[in-house]
């Protein structure tokens, strides 16, 4: 796995998501600076972390969506590369128009900061393929502005087109408005795009995968990741 | 020049913060308000007095970046 983990001015989790990416693939992430107008040669896996971006400034993500190294990853993505968005890298990954939709203030306008549990509706992509459909996967998450949104037919669209990864339920697997932390349409808190590339999500599994620290369930997504590049090596 | 970019919700998206607000007017006892939605104001100064081309000019800037037109509607004015 050759990974690239972007940084923009005021992102905080790319240290986390290195130290991940390091520990199940046994390689260093290059980390590059959002002035850049290339990604590392033979990059096979950008990844966008969480923090708070331009402070948040505009929109959460707006700002770092229009910067010279995400011309790189449009391009990047357009020819397949994978591209996993995780929290406010989803917001920025929705405001570059590499996935629909937009992240809202979450609906009881409370920060989340805590485990939650998310269904994996399907385990049939780069991204999943570590987990069993259907099964439920403890995370942490933490942000104030996750409320997935888009129009009704983007919504039919990615239901019908079985786009939507992972859903917020109560640890049984159950759904319920109670465990959507945030108030997202349909408890949607993952999403692929079309081409089945670019997966963006509000949780942080990159925060789950030691065990001295808690759960293990991050791990699944990371060391899929690692398998899917490997078999297409 | 001087021109104001308004950007505002589209209808039937929902606004979190403008439901909390209009809660909070009732609570101070501002009655007759029946619903708030929150928007964005940028007062903006621009070069030349051309006010055509500063009108193409806000309107590219906010579909490039001042609005997130997905679930937001803005408005262009010329205040010259």
């Amino acid at each position: 796995m050759k990974a690239a983990v972007l940084v923009f001015p005021g992102i905080n989790r790319e240290r986390d998501m290195a130290r991940t990416l390091r520990l199940i693939s046994g390689r260093d992430p290059a980390i590059v600076w959002h002035t850049e107008t290339e990604l590392p040669s033979g990059t096979d896996l950008v990844v966008i972390p969480g923090g708070f971006s331009y402070g948040d400034y505009l929109r959460c993500g707006a700002i770092a969506a229009r910067s010279p190294i995400m011309d790189a990853v449009r391009i990047y993505a357009a020819k397949g590369g994978l591209v996993l968005a995780v929290c406010n890298g989803f917001q920025i990954a929705c405001e570059a128009g590499l996935l629909p939709g937009v992240l809202m203030r979450n609906a009881r306008l409370k920060f989340v900061c805590r485990d939650i549990f998310l269904k994996v509706e399907r385990s049939d992509t780069p991204f999943t393929r570590g987990y069993n459909a259907g099964q439920v996967i403890r995370v942490p998450t933490a942000h104030g502005e996750g409320n997935y949104t888009a129009d009704a037919d983007t919504i039919a669209r990615l239901e019908g087109e079985g786009c939507v990864i992972f859903r917020y339920v109560g640890p049984d697997g159950t759904r319920d408005p109670a465990f959507n932390v945030n108030g997202s349409t349909n408890a949607i808190a993952g999403i692929i795009n079309e081409r089945g590339n670019v997966l963006g999500m509000m949780p942080h599994p990159e925060n789950h995968v030691e065990a001295a620290i808690g759960p293990t369930d991050g791990r699944g997504l990371f060391a899929g990741l690692v398998e899917a590049l490997d078999r297409a090596a | 020049m001087k021109a104001r970019v308004t950007v505002t919700l589209k209808s039937g998206i929902l606004d979190p913060q403008g439901k909390a607000i209009e809660a909070a007017l009732r609570s101070l006892g501002i009655v007759g308000v029946s619903s708030v939605r929150q928007g964005k104001v940028f007062e903006i100064d621009i070069d030349g007095s051309d006010s055509a081309k500063a009108e193409a000019l806000l309107k590219h800037a906010a579909d490039k970046l001042l609005a997130n037109t997905v679930i937001e509607n803005y408005r262009v004015d010329i205040l010259g």
